[in-house]
């Protein structure tokens, strides 16, 4: 279970994300909305410490995954970003084979045994729907492959460690609406398996994919609730403004 | 492109507005030539019917266009649903009208048959008078967004029911005791029925508005063949009227 409690982020002096509260469903997907600049992305990143590394960043309050801090002093970041693992608006495919790619986060990891490396790779590019496109092709350069089959690459490459959660900021926004679909249909086959949250600016995703849908303003939590409630009859009337485009 | 929206918006609720007020003017002058005898002025009302047949194809061509090219979400895809549904009921309830005129092109040759009804014309008067009014505060109860209204204009079908129910008793008692004048008070009969159906749509109309302006959907014209029904729906529908009454005053 990955959870946020009273959850505050400060960029020097200012204050970003103002106490957030929010319980992300376990194997479901929740969609993070927002007008630009409302701290979704902020929120987003502070699930896997990816704030660490900026020092004018302060974080108050808790985020947890299975009960347990993860911004305890003793928590391993490799094994909390194995554990949570990232998918970016635009695809990074590293310059190596399509099976390097997809293996390396498990190389690194100390993982030498081809046959688990092999079952692996295979495992994950099928799990990402993309076996089918590169089975043949797996020496090949990852940076060879479309934009799209290289998103589903990357989430290839996150899901051959294991991970608990899949974080995606913003999927599919780099991709062709045919690419964006792939993705889509890759990201609804993995509910169940894997808890996703996911930044989008595209409400009609949102609608299609996310079981739960989180709307923020100014770092603040408008309104969490069921998707399907919430794109028909939203609670609170920002949120409907929002919907329409009234504002962001 | 939200001005573009609101333009568009704005133009479908005004259309509906207008098919609606159609709708009642077909309902006042279908039974005006129904109790007046008046088969010139029916005829003028069948001939009407393509105007608001085609005010819903218009309606319905502007929703779907709306639909797909502004993807409208939580109210605004409620309102225009509700426009979508609501106008095919409209639709209907003006086709009812035209069928009343048709009656008083058919009666028209039978009048020798049966003594004219004076009480129950009475009542077709009054129903129609009523539910004029229910289209009207239904309409009003649209433009507003006003849930509270949409359950009062339910209510107020438990009354034409029940006149419904008085009306068919008067008819076949005389066609009991006239047989002659069977075919005559059939005729009747129906007109008092296609009255009776038009409010039913009326109270589909204040179902969609219900969900427009709630996102719920709500069944309020249960079946209603008999006296005990309507006297139970009038009930719940009370019951309803009374618990969303300060949801509307939140308002």
């Amino acid at each position: 279970m990955l959870e946020v409690k009273n959850l505050k982020l400060f960029y020097g002096d200012n204050e970003a994300l103002h106490g957030i509260n929010l319980e992300f469903k376990d194997k479901q997907i929740t969609a993070l909305i927002g007008p630009s600049g409302c701290g979704k992305s902020t929120l987003l990143r502070t699930l896997n410490r990816m704030h660490d590394d900026n020092q004018n960043v302060r974080i108050e309050g808790l985020v947890s995954l299975d009960g347990k801090d993860i911004y305890q002093k003793d928590t391993d970041l490799l094994d909390l970003r194995k554990n949570v693992g990232m998918v970016f608006q635009q695809p990074i495919a590293f310059p190596m084979s399509v099976y390097n790619n997809v293996a390396y986060g498990l190389q690194v990891a100390g993982i030498k045994d081809k046959a688990a490396l092999d079952a692996a790779v295979e495992k994950s590019l099928k799990q990402a729907a993309l076996w089918d496109e590169v089975k043949d092709m797996l020496d090949k350069s990852g940076l060879s492959l479309s934009g799209g089959q290289q998103q589903r690459l990357c989430i290839a490459r996150a899901l051959a460690v294991e991970p608990e959660i899949l974080l995606l900021d913003e999927p599919t926004s780099a991709l062709d609406p045919i690419s964006a679909n792939k993705v889509e249909e890759t990201l609804v086959s993995l509910k169940g398996k894997y808890t996703m949250v996911a930044v989008t600016h595209n409400m009609q995703q949102a609608a299609r994919i996310s079981d739960w849908t989180a709307f923020m303003m100014n770092g603040d939590l408008v309104e969490y609730g069921k998707t399907k409630e919430m794109f028909i009859s939203p609670k609170e009337q920002r949120t409907d403004d929002y919907l329409n485009g009234r504002f962001g | 492109m939200r001005e573009i929206f609101n333009d568009e918006q704005k133009k479908l609720r005004g259309r509906f507005m207008e098919m609606g007020i159609d709708a009642s003017e077909q309902i006042y002058l279908a039974t005006k030539s129904f109790l007046d005898k008046d088969v010139k002025l029916a005829q003028e009302v069948v001939d009407r019917d393509s105007l608001v047949n085609e005010e819903e194809l218009v309606l319905e061509k502007q929703a779907l266009k709306i639909i797909a090219l502004h993807q409208p979400l939580a109210a605004e895809f409620r309102s225009v649903i509700t426009v979508l549904k609501a106008s095919s009921d409209v639709e209907r309830i003006a086709d009812h009208a035209v069928h009343i005129a048709r009656e008083t092109l058919i009666l028209d040759d039978l009048r020798h048959e049966l003594k004219t009804l004076d009480e129950v014309d009475e009542i077709l008067a009054n129903v129609t008078a009523a539910v004029r009014k229910m289209l009207e505060d239904v309409l009003d109860a649209y433009v507003k967004g006003d849930e509270q209204k949409a359950y009062e204009v339910a209510n107020a079908d438990l009354d034409i029911d029940r006149a419904y129910a008085t009306a068919q008793k008067i008819v076949i008692s005389e066609m009991k005791d006239n047989p002659k004048g069977i075919e005559y008070g059939s005729h009747y009969l129906t007109t008092v029925r296609l009255l009776e159906r038009i409010g039913d749509h009326i109270v589909n109309l204040a179902e969609w508005i219900v969900y427009s302006a709630t996102g719920h959907l709500v069944e309020l014209n249960p079946g209603k063949a008999d006296r005990r029904q309507i006297d139970k729906a009038a009930k719940e529908n009370t019951k309803k009227t009374k618990q969303q009454a300060p949801k509307t005053e939140d308002k």
